[in-house]
């Protein structure tokens, strides 16, 4: 538990709504993006950078990973190492195999 | 009314809540105290069935996971008879197994698949893996870290409870029509998708033990974090901790994957999807009518992802029991305890990156081959570092022979063949002709049988005591270890010779259609012949385990005079609520034997100073 | 027989047993989800053709849910904030808030489902289906479980802030953050098979 005093407490809900009106807008914005059909390349690169965004918000300021231990960041830090691998890894063994 | 707050605690509260509260406050402690002083019953079911302390968590593992270990021997002497004399009926048992499996007695190739793919998932899954984590480490890292339970008794209770039901799944499913599943324990899609219902059997049962794993992976590594003793720094650990924590994370971020595949392997069993299936297939003649555009490599990335650190969580928690072992009877500290634990995490790291040399053969290019095969090179370095400071710990120690002694002991070489026959299995083009052949069945079982389950049994004979308050007995322990010893070489050596000689595994006749490989192939019937008389020598074993429990010598609490935290600081068998007659402060390393200007040749980790 | 650092923080990781407990499985989570992510990337770079999300699915019925599972990590917020000020009772409104966004999540859901069966379109109909049925389906599953402890800690489950508010208030924060997570994968889920 925090400690954190009443002022404290009250300036983070405001900074949780300002979240919510940011993660709104960025909702608002990756729609309207996919309506220009952009081609597949750029519309991944938009759309994934866009969700890492609001990813941000939510995992920064709601998860309030911000201002979190640093135990916790070593944790998550070698749990994406593991996930890029897994992303990443399986995909060379596409390339250049019997039938290329 | 006020609205006033007050501070109670670290709380904000409105004042009339904070009455509220107080008076509350008071009959909990009340309630408590009372407790202190033992005054609650449990009842028969919260006591010994759903229970929440972790020793009663860690004996209910053991011996679920012994039945399942033994079950699955069973399940291998059977096939061990199809191997050395294929096409002959059983003897005494065969009448027992059912026309669907064995008419008149003579296996049939379906059956003997079920039993190849179930022996390895029990063994693995129901037997080793819930034996060294859910047993050993639930009851001693506790208390080898100075703490009065888990962190989470509720959450350990429900990952046994999770356990139960998979392997109750998993032995129900024999008796489905087309049996068990028998697509190996790897379940590779084709085949296992269009294979009978046990298969999907086994997807629901892997369900429940993956969920079992990661509850209990929390609790470990939260527990060794959180509730480690004043003084005991991580430097300071028991090497078993050390193993146990790697472990931990092991299962906790490679397990998930898997779990993910069996729910698409589930989707495309009974949901009609291709998510494993491409397109074209003809199924028993009959175009197979699905969705199509799957890939087969697609499981065996998501299986292999978890299947390799698995067979790390199958070593590390071994070496852990014969690195406490190794010290406690050599009477001297481990040797190179730092590079060991920076090995041990090494290790860990690397086994996520290694796994596709268990796909050499599958068309993958050669740029991607070579990465897994440096991976894999390079991860042989920590477990031989590891192995090597074992070995070098035994260089000038007082060496007592006693029977877990004796296991890690064995376990050294033994594992050092393991190890070493794996280097070929590692590089790619030595593969190519390996893979998939005895040799392949011949390295993992050095490594996991006469290796990790002699560990098992040294730690069995090294807790014992400390679980019960008596030992078992030295000489049924030597008669188990020297023939166990003998037989399981007997079993496991001649597989190298058969695999180079060039006969795949998986086969229901053992290979002896492979006119080529003949001299090897009639080698089988030593090897089964061994099986069984290895089978006859775990006798000594249960009834030395069962008569020692009601007869065994009655000890003090640390008949090996150890210096870690279960045996100095706790009773045999330790306070049933907290473990400890009072919370005990780490005041130094793990392994002080034979400490100079000391009057005994040990020094417990919490002791004060004069007292030593 | 106590359990050390269950509410107060332990002093030199600086956080409390169950904080910890969470984020390991959270950790857990995420190679989950992500081995489903990377099985969606494999299929799709190995298809012949793959269609565009919005040709198949309903953009804008999923762009509602978004915005609810979005208002319901707020409330959730919310509510342990209210519960750090010693307010129960706003703490459980929000709590209600919260169950109800995760069930008009859920009720849309269904209709999402419902409709792609009336047009017979299935997880077997093609690999694209397969996928959004499975991942949106463990999502849906891991929202329900998440109701369901709510509700828990809501109902029966309040009775501890009689005697240990400190405890209940964590418990919130815990769930909150698990709460968080499943929000965090539809915010990477709804762009991945939507809109791209």
């Amino acid at each position: 538990m925090s400690g954190h005093s009443v002022e404290e407490i009250k300036r983070e809900t405001r900074v949780y709504l300002m979240v919510f009106v940011g993660l709104a807008i960025l909702t608002v914005v990756t729609v309207a993006v996919s309506k220009l059909h952009l081609t597949t390349g750029p519309a991944i690169l938009v759309a994934l950078l866009i969700a890492s965004v609001k990813g941000f918000l939510v995992a920064g300021y709601f998860m309030h990973l911000l201002s979190e231990k640093k135990l916790i960041y070593s944790v998550l830090a070698l749990t994406v190492v593991f996930l890029l691998v897994l992303m990443l890894l399986p995909l060379g063994s596409a390339y250049g195999g019997i039938g290329g | 009314m006020e609205k006033r707050q007050v501070r109670v605690g670290n709380q904000w509260m409105y004042a009339k809540d904070a009455e509220r509260a107080l008076r509350e406050a008071m009959r909990v402690q009340k309630e408590q105290e009372r407790h202190a002083h033992g005054e609650h019953h449990l009842g028969f079911w919260r006591s010994y069935v759903f229970s929440t302390d972790h020793k009663v968590i860690g004996i209910q593992y053991g011996f679920t996971a012994l039945l399942f270990l033994l079950f699955g021997f069973g399940l291998m002497l059977l096939m061990r008879w199809q191997l050395a004399f294929p096409g002959q009926p059983i003897p005494l048992i065969g009448q027992w197994l059912g026309e669907a499996n064995a008419p008149g007695g003579i296996m049939l190739p379906e059956f003997y698949n079920q039993l190849g793919a179930m022996h390895g998932t029990i063994m693995v899954f129901l037997g080793i893996v819930p034996l060294a984590v859910g047993a050993f480490g639930n009851y001693i890292v506790p208390l080898q870290i100075g703490a009065p339970d888990m962190a989470f008794p509720k959450l350990n209770m429900a990952s046994y409870w999770c356990y139960v039901p998979g392997g109750l799944i998993m032995l129900a499913s024999f008796f489905l029509p087309g049996g068990a599943a028998n697509s190996g324990w790897t379940s590779y899609p084709p085949l296992s998708v269009v294979a009978t219902q046990g298969q999907t059997w086994w997807l629901i049962g892997m369900f429940f033990l993956i969920s079992s794993s990661l509850l209990g992976s929390v609790n470990f590594i939260v527990t060794i974090i959180q509730l480690r003793a004043r003084g005991l720094t991580f430097m300071r650990f028991p090497f078993f901790v050390w193993a146990q924590f790697v472990t931990s994370f092991l299962l906790l971020l490679a397990f998930p994957p898997l779990q993910a595949a069996a729910v698409l392997q589930l989707m495309d069993r009974l949901a009609g999807t291709s998510f494993f299936m491409p397109s074209g297939l003809v199924v028993s003649g009959q175009i197979l009518e699905a969705a199509g555009g799957g890939s087969p490599l697609l499981w065996q990335h998501l299986f292999w992802f978890l299947a390799h650190p698995e067979v790390y969580v199958l070593i590390l928690p071994a070496l852990g029991i014969v690195a406490e072992i190794i010290a406690n009877n050599t009477r001297k500290p481990l040797w190179g305890y730092r590079a060991m634990v920076y090995s041990l995490i090494f290790l860990g790291f690397m086994s996520f990156i290694v796994w596709a040399h268990h796909m050499f053969l599958t068309g993958m290019g050669t740029a991607i081959s070579a990465f897994f095969q440096t991976t894999t090179m390079i991860i042989s370095i920590p477990s031989v570092v590891i192995l090597t400071a074992l070995f070098i710990s035994l260089w000038g120690g007082s060496i007592r022979f006693t029977t877990p002694m004796l296991f890690a002991l064995a376990f050294l070489p033994m594992f050092g063949i393991g190890g070493l026959t794996g280097l070929p299995l590692g590089l790619a083009a030595a593969d190519i002709h390996l893979h998939d052949t005895y040799y392949v069945i011949g390295h993992f079982h050095y490594v996991v049988a006469p290796g990790t389950i002699f560990a098992l049994f040294a730690g069995i004979y090294y807790w014992f005591p400390k679980i019960t308050g008596r030992m078992m007995n030295e000489r049924l322990g030597k008669i188990h270890f020297w023939s166990s010893l003998i037989f399981i070489n007997g079993v496991f050596a001649p597989m190298f010779i058969q695999g180079l000689a060039g006969i795949s595994r998986r086969l229901y006749d053992g290979g002896a259609q492979y006119a080529h490989a003949n001299p090897a192939f009639k080698t089988n019937v030593f090897m089964s012949v061994s099986a069984w008389l290895l089978l006859v020598a775990q006798i000594p074993f249960i009834i030395n385990f069962f008569m020692s429990m009601k007869r065994g010598m009655k000890v003090d609490s640390n008949p090996w005079k150890a210096t870690t935290l279960e045996w100095a600081a706790a009773p045999s068998p330790p306070v049933p609520h907290g473990n400890f007659p009072e919370i005990p402060v780490v005041r130094r390393g793990p392994y002080e034997y034979s400490v100079p200007d000391h009057e005994l040749d040990f020094v417990p980790q919490h002791a004060a100073e004069r007292e030593a | 027989m106590e359990i050390p650092y269950n509410v107060e923080a332990r002093p030199d990781t600086g956080l409390y047993n169950a904080k910890l407990g969470i984020w390991l499985f959270l950790a857990s989570e995420i190679m989950l989800f992500g081995a489903l992510f990377s099985s969606l990337v494999i299929l799709r770079t190995g298809a012949d053709s793959w269609p565009h999300g919005w040709e198949i699915l309903n953009v804008n019925i999923a762009t509602f849910n978004t915005f609810v599972l979005i208002a319901s990590s707020v409330t959730v917020v919310l509510a342990w904030a209210n519960l750090r000020l010693g307010d129960l009772a706003k703490g459980r409104l929000y709590l209600g808030l919260t169950i109800l966004c995760g069930l008009i999540f859920m009720v849309v859901k269904a209709f999402e489902y419902g409709s792609k069966f009336q047009h017979h379109l299935y997880p077997s109909s093609s690999t694209f289906l397969a996928i959004y049925f499975t991942l949106t389906g463990l999502h849906g599953l891991h929202v329900l479980g998440g109701l369901f402890v709510f509700a828990y800690l809501i109902g029966p489950g309040a009775k501890m802030w009689a005697t240990e508010p400190a405890r209940y208030t964590n418990r919130i924060e815990v769930v909150g953050l698990y709460w968080h997570f499943v929000d965090l994968v539809w915010i990477f889920l709804f762009p991945i098979l939507y809109l791209l």
